[in-house]
């Protein structure tokens, strides 16, 4: 694997969503998450998925990641299929998932976290695997911490790791569900340049689940907002902003725009959200 | 140009981290801060309101020796062989004990943690044996194993046994769900996850485990040498009392009290090895 050259642009990834279907428990309380919900995803296309809580967004990353199966509908990752009613969920390195509340693993240093994909799968040595955790630990800044535990870093650091130790198995797709969710705005900004860097070097398809309008068009190319539960794609919004990106754009009236295009969406499904979630109270 | 140089800064700030102090700093702290210089003081303030409670002929105090004379009978007793030789015997069977009830513990938890159908199997059995206090298996012991040795160190293994697995038992059941999924989206098999995810997160649950049954061991040991031991500290401290040597009664609860603390301390020291994640804290 060269360090500058065939990384750099990506070869495949491209994800086609069709009418995809979620039912949980369907012969008993019938939980509809998804239903029909369609979405294609170019190769290299970062997508921030938002919508209000519980409407479906992590049901179809679990599905996308392998940890989950589909009652109807399919699933294509570069024309192959991937998930639909009767196929086996599998997890795999070529569709890495970072976590919400992280999952880098707390007995082990920084650096044989990040190189424990490649080893497992016996795709590199321990020691070509070393070498190449190292440069793209210090090409973010986080040389130094590489013999540390994940417990003594922050949380900011712990989630650039853990995507370092996604993009170290050269995934097709990457899923991120909310991995920048509670963290402080100083905290938030440097985590988003630390991905947009990453981003503009590997060209990775990006699932990318937020809550934060900002933080979907700041970094994505398209935004899919999706409608509360049963979750499909409401609209999709094309964020046509240059890269490399920086914070200043936050304020570019473009960008505002896009902003208050999407927050129209959202809060209308939330809104139908919060009414329903009193109903089911009532 | 300027805002790269700032990207720079920032990074550089955030990647300081703690680092560990040099050997003679810690040692320096570890002995001479202000919880070890109060632990001194408490057990010096003990010993001293002890004496002159019982100087002051305090109710309930009457007959009780000055701890003077039990330090008398301290240093009579050292330089006896049978001291030796009744700590060498609880040392020993505690360590058996110990020792075996994680050598079957340890799987056992695990594999109840790890296989439903195998603690669906197992659960109701262990779950009714295990409120029998150790010392209800005193007279069982004796009857059917060989030497009283064997039948000590059975009671002492029954001490721990329990505690171990439970403790296993649910530190597999608590481990996150995230991890097994980020292991195998990193591409792990299912048949990596046993070792490679199962048992170093099960790591901090043994230590807890192995922490609180060597407490209950020597709880055990003691006891079970006072009905069913000849030798062991337990009986010497017993024979004691069939004596009316009072000090010797009282030399043997404070000779368990250190040899219990002594072996916490053993276990500690084992348990930091085990996770060096945490004792960086």
């Amino acid at each position: 694997m060269g360090n500058n050259g065939t990384e750099n642009m990506a070869k495949g990834g491209a994800l086609s969503i069709r009418n995809a279907t979620k039912i949980y428990d369907p012969e008993g309380v019938h939980v509809v998450a998804l239903e029909d919900c369609s979405l294609d995803i170019k190769a290299g296309e970062f997508v921030a998925v938002v919508g209000p809580s519980g409407c479906g967004k992590t049901t179809l990353l679990n599905i996308m990641a392998g940890f989950d199966s589909l009652t109807k509908g399919e699933i294509y990752l570069d024309g192959e299929l991937l998930a639909a009613p009767g196929v086996k969920p599998k997890p795999g390195p070529d569709r890495v998932v970072v976590f919400q509340h992280g999952a880098l693993f707390p007995w082990k240093t920084v650096l044989e976290n990040v190189i424990y994909g490649p080893v497992i799968q016996n795709q590199m040595s321990r020691s070509e695997a070393i070498e190449i955790a190292k440069e793209r630990l210090s090409r973010i800044g986080l040389r130094e911490i590489e013999n540390v535990y994940p417990g003594q870093l922050s949380s900011g650091m712990q989630r650039r790791v853990e995507i370092v130790r996604a993009l170290i198995n050269n995934p097709l797709v990457l899923l991120l569900d909310e991995p920048f969710r509670g963290m402080d705005s100083v905290t938030k900004s440097a985590s988003h340049e630390c991905l947009l860097e990453l981003y503009d070097i590997f060209h990775k398809t990006i699932y990318f689940i937020t809550h934060d309008l900002e933080e979907a068009i700041f970094l994505s190319d398209t935004v899919a907002v999706m409608t509360t539960r049963p979750g499909r794609i409401r609209m999709t919004i094309k964020v046509d902003l240059p890269r490399p990106r920086d914070y200043r754009m936050l304020s570019s009236e473009k960008f505002l725009k896009l902003k208050e295009m999407a927050k129209d969406a959202v809060h209308e499904e939330a809104l139908k959200a919060f009414q329903r979630g009193e109903r089911e109270l009532a | 140009m300027g805002k790269s140089d700032t990207i720079k800064e920032n990074r550089g700030n955030e990647t300081s981290i703690r680092r560990q102090p040099s050997v003679a700093v810690q040692l320096k702290r570890k002995l001479l801060n202000r919880t070890s210089l109060n632990g001194t003081v408490a057990i010096l303030g003990f010993f001293v309101l002890w004496h002159l409670l019982v100087v002051m002929q305090a109710p309930f105090m009457k007959h009780i020796p000055t701890p003077v004379t039990v330090s008398k009978t301290f240093f009579i007793l050292v330089q006896k062989k049978l001291f030796w030789v009744s700590l060498w015997f609880s040392t020993k069977r505690v360590f058996y004990g110990f020792v075996a009830a994680q050598v079957l513990g340890i799987p056992l938890g695990l594999a109840m943690g790890w296989s439903r159908k195998f603690k669906d199997l197992t659960f109701p059995v262990f779950e009714v044996l295990r409120p029998i206090p150790p010392l209800a298996w005193v007279p069982v012991s004796i009857l059917y194993w060989p030497t009283n040795e064997l039948s000590i160190a059975f009671i002492t293994f029954i001490g721990a046994f329990f505690t171990i697995v439970l403790n296993v038992l649910r530190g597999v059941a608590s481990i996150d769900k995230e991890l097994y999924r980020s292991a195998l989206s990193l591409g792990a098999k299912p048949q990596h996850i046993f070792w490679k995810i199962i048992l170093p997160s099960s790591i901090p649950s043994i230590a807890t485990g192995m922490m609180v049954g060597i407490g209950i061991t020597w709880n055990v040991v003691i006891a079970a040498e006072m009905i069913a031991g000849d030798k062991g500290i337990g009986r010497l401290t017993w024979e004691g009392y069939l004596a009316g040597d009072t000090p010797t009664i009282i030399v043997g609860m404070i000779t368990i009290g250190f040899a219990g603390w002594i072996s916490s301390a053993a276990v500690k020291i084992i348990s930091d090895k085990m996770m060096p994640w945490r004792r960086l804290f």
